[in-house]
């Protein structure tokens, strides 16, 4: 067949091209899962907690939903089902890596050169499909073989492996078909990524309300449901396997199809235009900035809302969970630090990790700028009657008023969720979404830290910003799980602000995080208007 | 250095700056007189965009003084832009801002556009204003650059290397709408190296080197500083030409020769040529590509120096 032809050769460089990502990936995915079988044992080290685990936290609506059903009591299914979100993962892996290695290669004109030589119509899309497909069976193989040698049971492991991997399958064929539709590889991403999102969803309703529940029947709508339905460690359902076969079979029929039937470069779908003028809000560098950030901010406040309603929903089995194992009461008071109830704990910790997760943002948003100026955007904006200063405010309002608005809705999120699980929405939702809001002079802190350093250093802002992002999310998280001393968990300022709600709100804190954030942004922006721009 | 006047939109006067241990402005003049365009020319790396990124306020010299429209560039860098448009050597765009979007926001921040000049200039220079910033090639980009600055009605335009990737034909839309600024007044510093463009489309051009300029003045006055080619068939073998000061390159073939003559010398060579004879004889000015690789390959700076301080001061 000639429209294959080179597809070897295609393979070998792709394979060349990810010799380290590739391999790094299949096994990070492949062996988490295998950390969990030590964690669990360690936490839940007899059957009878095991079994009370399971029947508990396991089938908790928030764990259903997340996680997928919990088909046993045994350790490798709770392994199993604590793993959900790694066929997710590995889907993501895939589907990226496919259009990566198509449509990207299109868009940037490399694989017009490759054409111009001995290769079929077909070859390109064959290889990256063959190479990804095989990468997702290398991690079903590395997963399947280490947990049988960890002890757990040869055809469940094999077939734990092969959920992982069909996963993989199903979403490198869906990329192979967006790969053909559009232009460039960015719509092709969001529609492969789409397609993955609408499989969690569904996958997530079918499975919220437990076994052999009325929309339990959704999951066979979803590509992640065929792979929970083949009940791994809960009396294997082989013949599931024809169902995602089939759905690979078609799919990777209908891109061949389309490739076929298309011009290089060219996409089914035409590429979206914009309009010929601009309209009214686009006159100034806000006006820009807000087209720049709005995207990635709705997808940042849709992830705060998500992380709300699963913190949220996960508070009211905090109790039972703890019920379960006193060690984690310990745990969560010094992570908390609080000596109020155990969820009013809970909350201090999690709008925490919230807060270091809102600094993450905080520091996108501020290099945006810093990224905005190497890649000579700026140049244009300010040989106009733009000044620095204003330039900078226009990207900065988003690491204070973007960070300022994904916290609050985390919190709202949370707080409402709680609320309505306990019937107290008026109580919990102002109490949390405080504790969420509280975290802001913080994670200015490490906008303005990355805002320092573009203005004074900029060559370090970006490993500068992201370090002391890191090095307050460590502190953060594990800093006391570890019990490291005082004077190093004082260095993450996240240390400093009081654990709302089980704590009390002291202003000082509050004030002098502040100030440090007034006079570190000012050193920036003096640094920005005193030093030379980049140039390309 | 003259006091800055609004006769001289750009004055520039012994500009250094350096970049680490690399001296990208070595004590440049640049002066650029209201209403004309000036060609500003050198190879890559010669200090061109350093120059306009230091008169844009963009970068701060170390030493040296720059002056635009009356104004320090630095201090003084807001309100002169509205004064002026831009148009970089590689203008980037914005991926999901269409051109249009592009020329009217660039527009607005210097101070407004006119909607009638933009839907001209679209036409004539054949772009399709609703293509997002990343579905343009190289081209269309520059076309987008080109256009959000000559729909404006600034008074200085600052073009660096504005035509790279720009075909024959849209070269020459863009020559057109040069020359229609300079009928209207603007003044144009235009950095380039097409050296065809630069001859086409310019009154008076500074050429610089290694950040240093290296002659300044009209195409004529540049020339006068350099050679005329000569190629005569005489009626005997030449005789004493090789001996006269101000002859070069000479090549004699017969009773034919051809040599380039130092223009300053050029009565000398004709009388000792027509006391041999002349049959025939024709003599071509230097062109700008000949003037400027005269600067450019021999790499002795002294040599091009020495021709740069002779030139119109």
């Amino acid at each position: 067949m000639t429209a294959l032809t080179g597809t070897g050769g295609l393979a070998r460089l792709i394979l060349r091209r990810d010799r380290f990502l590739m391999p790094v990936w299949a096994l990070f995915l492949g062996l988490m899962p295998l950390n969990f079988v030590a964690a669990t044992e360690e936490l839940y080290p007899t059957a009878a907690a095991q079994e009370n685990y399971a029947r508990t936290t396991g089938e908790s609506p928030t764990f259903l939903a997340l996680y997928g059903p919990m088909h046993d009591t045994s350790i490798a299914a709770i392994v199993a089902q604590r793993s959900g979100f790694i066929p997710v993962m590995v889907a993501l892996f895939c589907a990226l890596t496919v259009i990566r290695h198509t449509r990207t290669e299109e868009e940037a004109g490399r694989r017009e050169l490759l054409g111009a030589t001995v290769i079929g119509r077909g070859a390109g899309l064959a290889a990256a499909l063959l190479v990804t497909g095989g990468a997702a069976l290398a991690i079903g193989i590395v997963l399947a073989g280490g947990m049988t040698a960890m002890g757990m049971p040869a055809a469940g492991s094999i077939a734990f492996g092969l959920q992982l991997a069909l996963a993989g399958w199903v979403f490198t064929a869906v990329a192979g078909v967006a790969a053909q539709l559009t232009e460039g590889a960015g719509a092709a991403r969001g529609i492969a990524l789409t397609a993955l999102g609408g499989a969690f969803v569904v996958r997530m309703a079918a499975d919220a309300g437990g076994e052999g529940n009325g929309l339990s029947w959704l999951s066979w709508l979803s590509p992640l449901g065929w792979g929970t339905r083949l009940q791994a460690y809960g009396g294997e359902q082989w013949w599931v396997l024809a169902v995602p076969a089939a759905a690979v079979a078609l799919l990777v029929a209908a891109a061949a199809y389309l490739t076929a039937r298309r011009d290089v470069g060219a996409g089914i779908l035409p590429p979206s235009l914009g309009p010929a003028d601009a309209a009214p809000s686009l006159s100034g560098p806000f006006g820009l900035a807000w087209r720049l950030h709005s995207r990635g901010l709705y997808g940042w406040l849709a992830g705060f809302a998500a992380l709300g309603v699963v913190w949220g929903g996960v508070a009211g089995t905090v109790q039972d969970m703890v019920a379960d194992n006193p060690d984690l009461e310990e745990i969560f008071s010094r992570l908390g630090g609080g000596t109020g109830g155990i969820v009013d704990v809970y909350f201090g910790t999690v709008m925490g990790m919230m807060g270091v997760i809102a600094a993450g943002y905080a520091v996108s948003a501020t290099l945006r700028m810093r990224a905005e100026e190497t890649a000579q955007r700026a140049e244009p904006i300010l040989a106009t009657a733009v000044g620095r200063v204003r330039w900078a405010a226009s990207h900065l309002v988003f690491a204070l008023l973007g960070t300022a608005a994904v916290q609050a809705v985390g919190g709202l999120a949370t707080g409402l969720t709680h609320g309505l699980d306990t019937g107290d929405v008026g109580g919990q939702l102002p109490r949390v979404t405080a504790a969420a809001l509280a975290q802001l002079p913080a994670v200015w802190l490490i906008a303005a830290v990355t805002l320092a350093l573009a203005g004074l250093v900029p060559r370090f802002s970006a490993a500068g910003g992201w370090g002391a992002l890191a090095v307050a999310a460590v502190l953060t998280l594990f800093g006391a799980a570890f019990q490291a001393d005082q004077w190093l968990l004082d260095v993450s300022p996240f240390t400093h602000i009081p654990k709302l709600p089980a704590q009390d709100a002291e202003l000082a804190p509050f004030a002098w995080l502040t100030a440090l954030v007034l006079v570190l942004g000012a050193a920036g922006l003096a640094g920005l208007r005193r030093r030379d721009m980049a140039t390309g | 250095m003259t006091a800055p006047t609004s006769d001289t939109p750009i004055s520039v006067s012994g500009l250094v700056k350096t970049f680490g241990r690399t001296r990208a402005l070595d004590g440049l003049d640049l002066t650029v007189r209201a209403g004309e365009v000036h060609g500003f020319l050198g190879p890559n790396g010669a200090g061109k965009s350093t120059t306009i990124r230091v008169l844009l306020g963009l970068l701060r010299a170390d030493a040296g003084t720059a002056r635009l429209l009356g104004g320090d560039p630095w201090k003084d860098a807001t309100a002169l832009h509205r004064r002026l448009a831009y148009v970089p050597g590689d203008v980037t765009l914005w991926p999901n801002l269409s051109g249009g979007e592009v020329i009217d926001l660039l527009g607005r921040m210097r101070g407004g556009l006119d909607p009638r000049r933009k839907a001209d200039l679209l036409e004539r220079f054949e772009l399709d204003p609703k293509k997002k910033g990343r579905a343009y090639s190289k081209g269309n980009r520059q076309k987008v650059g080109l256009v959000a600055a000559l729909a404006s009605d600034a008074e200085l335009l600052i073009l660096d290397e504005p035509t790279s990737g720009l075909d024959p034909l849209m070269e020459e839309v863009f020559q057109d709408c040069i020359r229609q600024e300079r009928q209207d007044g603007r003044t144009v510093l235009l950095s380039s190296h097409i050296l065809s463009e630069v001859e086409a489309l310019c009154d008076r051009m500074t050429i610089i080197r290694n950040g240093v300029a290296v002659e300044t003045g009209t195409l004529a006055d540049l020339r006068h500083l350099t050679r005329t080619s000569i190629d005569a068939e005489l009626a005997a073998p030449p005789n004493g030409l090789s001996a006269l000061p101000g002859v070069h390159d000479m090549r004699v073939d017969g009773n034919r020769v051809r040599c380039e003559v130092d223009t300053s010398r050029l009565d000398e060579v004709l009388r000792q040529l027509v006391s041999t004879g002349v049959r025939s004889l024709s003599s071509r000015p230097p062109t700008l590509e000949e003037l400027f690789l005269r600067h450019y390959k021999d790499e002795v700076p002294a040599g091009a120096a020495t021709a740069g301080e002779e030139s119109v001061r």
